[in-house]
């Protein structure tokens, strides 16, 4: 029975860690290639999330293309709907990242001074989580209170359909990231900015280009990230800046730069939080990611997949 | 009119308090270049060290010491100190961004802390009953305000006099090397860590100071105390009054800690009470947007950073 706890704690953990891993891509990618540890892409994941409940409202509210769209898809709580609000997802978050970065991030940067990029971002985190709090409220949102029946299986454990549903939907996304930066022209450019900007630069890499890239990269998978976090478990105007921490835990312990290291690190420190919580209950679920931080620090301060710098 | 001046009172020992963690973060920043996202953690670790000594013993609740508030201040001071010593062992060797997640992480691990050990730090409820210095004396609570604003107003002084005096010693001036340039410091024999760490500490400390006279002035902490919004807001008043200049980090205190009364007085004014969070909301997003402006528009501040010439140097 305990044996099934534990891996019960596993599942939900590998769960929470996909989603983790969805942000801390984005993060990993803006820290190698911006040099800034950008204190506001938890809130690509609260707009993301925010912008498909929007979406879905409007939809709702417009019944011949709901009618059209169709109800749920069995077995998940969701149907077409739901994707397309997804899509609006994206292109919200896409252009906030863009715009932030046209107006305000791309000067701190030329200020010449990393740490105003980093402050800035700080700033930008809480005045974007408060414009939520000043349309939604502070109160939890849901797409559908719909319970849903999980899957059980052997050896007793349950896993709903919709989480099935996030797992498949996070590798088809890494993997498809990773083909992007190893066989198109642009992911190439990305990787060279990332090794050497400078030399990048001189080699007639369009940096401007790299930059916005990497915002659109980042952005959609925290909007998508956003979307699976208010399927599986809540909206919150919090959940982006609650998610910071282990964020950037799950970017470092894989090694800046790498995306098999921020999904590697994300699924380690969704699966530590979920077992941690069974040793000393759910109260210090949030220091746990800084834990595991520090102890990286500590021990390897390149990360799991890092190069030593 | 005394309504006026009481208030004034008030607002100002809030806005020295608030100006001595920005003094701590002006030798962190604006001197040792150190970026510390969880300012709000070490002035929670005072705030909560000067609860515990200085209340009354407590039925439910461990601490209740009675101690004199001066030594819960000391006290405050030691354990922010102790808690960035420990953060900063690890962190201040690796790139500096490193240092910046780390704090934030200490941060949000402290508000835990104070949300979750009751026996300790009395949870949602917080602690209350917090003394002031001599509250046996100064019954009158004008009387009580105005002691506490001299009594704030000579730490600051002592604070700003200790700092203007370390900051222009040679210790200043290898600190603000390794800022500039670290390997150059290095390579003239400069430690490089150990001046960083020093200054982490002393800056903490500052903070935990800071804390503690809040805990004292208001009576009471609570894991309110512990939100970032707070970090956030000292890093307006840095950025606003200028980093690198003492004088600048209490000038931003006070103008920064105005903004904030007089735009959360405004807003409650103006907008219908059932907006009451929402209007929160919206005062972080305009003190965003004055942090925005000055970051693009003057990132130097009101007033920037001084040269600074040593005592005895000839100056051309």
């Amino acid at each position: 029975m305990t044996l099934i706890l534990w891996l019960q704690a596993i599942l939900d953990g590998a769960v929470i860690g996909a989603t983790i891993s969805l942000g801390a891509i984005g993060i990993t990618l803006t820290y190698a290639i911006l040099r800034f540890a950008n204190f506001a892409h938890g809130e690509f994941i609260t707009w993301g999330g925010y912008a498909a409940l929007a979406a879905l409202g409007t939809v709702a509210g417009w019944r011949d293309v709901s009618a059209w769209l169709g109800g749920p898809i069995a077995p998940f709580s969701f149907g077409l709907p739901l994707i397309a609000a997804t899509i609006f997802a994206i292109v919200i978050a896409v252009a906030l990242a863009l715009i932030l970065d046209a107006i305000y991030f791309s000067r701190l940067r030329r200020a010449k001074i990393a740490i105003a990029a980093v402050i800035g971002s700080f700033g930008a985190a809480l005045v974007l989580r408060n414009l939520v709090v000043m349309g939604y409220g502070a109160d939890p949102e849901y797409f559908s209170r719909d319970i849903q029946i999980a899957f059980r299986f052997w050896p007793g454990l349950r896993i709903t359909p919709d989480q099935i549903a996030l797992i498949a939907v996070t590798a088809a996304l890494v993997v498809s990231l990773h083909l992007f930066l190893t066989h198109t022209q642009l992911g190439r450019a990305m990787r060279a900015v990332r090794e050497n900007p400078d030399l990048a630069s001189v080699s007639g890499i369009d940096v401007a280009s790299v930059i916005r890239a990497t915002w659109v990269i980042g952005a959609s998978l925290a909007a998508i990230g956003g979307v699976l976090i208010g399927l599986t478990i809540q909206l919150r105007p919090s959940i982006g800046f609650d998610l910071l921490l282990p964020l950037f835990s799950a970017a470092i312990l894989g090694g800046i730069g790498s995306i098999y290291g921020a999904v590697l690190g994300g699924l380690v420190i969704g699966i530590t939080e979920s077992l941690a919580v069974l040793v000393i209950g759910p109260e210090y679920r949030q220091a746990i990611a800084f834990l595991v931080l520090f102890l990286i620090l500590l021990v390897r301060p390149q990360g799991i997949l890092g190069a030593k710098a | 009119m005394m309504d006026v001046a009481a208030y004034l009172v008030f607002f100002l020992c809030l806005a020295l308090i608030y100006g001595i963690a920005c003094l701590g973060l002006n030798l962190q920043w604006g001197f040792a270049g150190l970026f510390n996202v969880g300012v709000v953690g070490f002035f929670v670790v005072g705030a909560y060290a000067v609860a515990i000594l200085t209340t009354p013993p407590h039925p439910s609740y461990a601490g209740g010491f009675d101690l004199p508030v001066p030594v819960g201040l000391l006290a405050a001071m030691a354990a922010a100190g102790l808690i960035a010593l420990v953060v900063g062992l690890p962190t201040l060797r690796l790139r500096e961004d490193y240092l910046a997640i780390a704090t934030f992480g200490i941060a949000v691990t402290l508000q835990l802390v104070a949300l979750n050990w009751e026996s300790l730090t009395g949870g949602t409820h917080g602690r209350v009953s917090v003394p002031r210095p001599l509250a046996s004396v100064l019954v009158d609570r004008v009387e009580a305000n105005l002691f506490f604003l001299g009594m704030t107003l000579a730490i600051v002084g002592v604070a700003y006099w200790a700092l203007e005096r370390m900051v222009r010693s040679p210790w200043g001036r290898v600190l603000r090397a390794i800022r500039e340039d670290e390997t150059a410091a290095s390579s003239l024999g400069k430690n490089a860590f150990a001046c960083r760490l020093q200054a982490f500490v002393i800056g903490a400390m500052l903070m935990g100071l800071s804390g503690g006279l809040y805990a004292s002035f208001i009576g009471f902490v609570s894991p309110d105390d512990a939100l970032p919004t707070l970090t956030f807001q000292l890093w307006v008043m840095l950025i606003v009054g200028g980093s690198g200049n003492n004088k600048g980090a209490l000038i931003g205190a006070v103008a920064v800690w105005g903004l904030w009364s007089g735009s959360g007085w405004f807003m409650a004014s103006i907008l219908p009470s059932e907006w009451g969070a929402r209007a929160g909301a919206l005062q972080v997003v305009l003190i965003g947007l004055v942090l925005a402006a000055v970051l693009l528009a003057r990132p130097r501040g009101l007033i920037g950073e001084e040269t600074v010439v040593s005592r005895g140097a000839q100056v051309p």
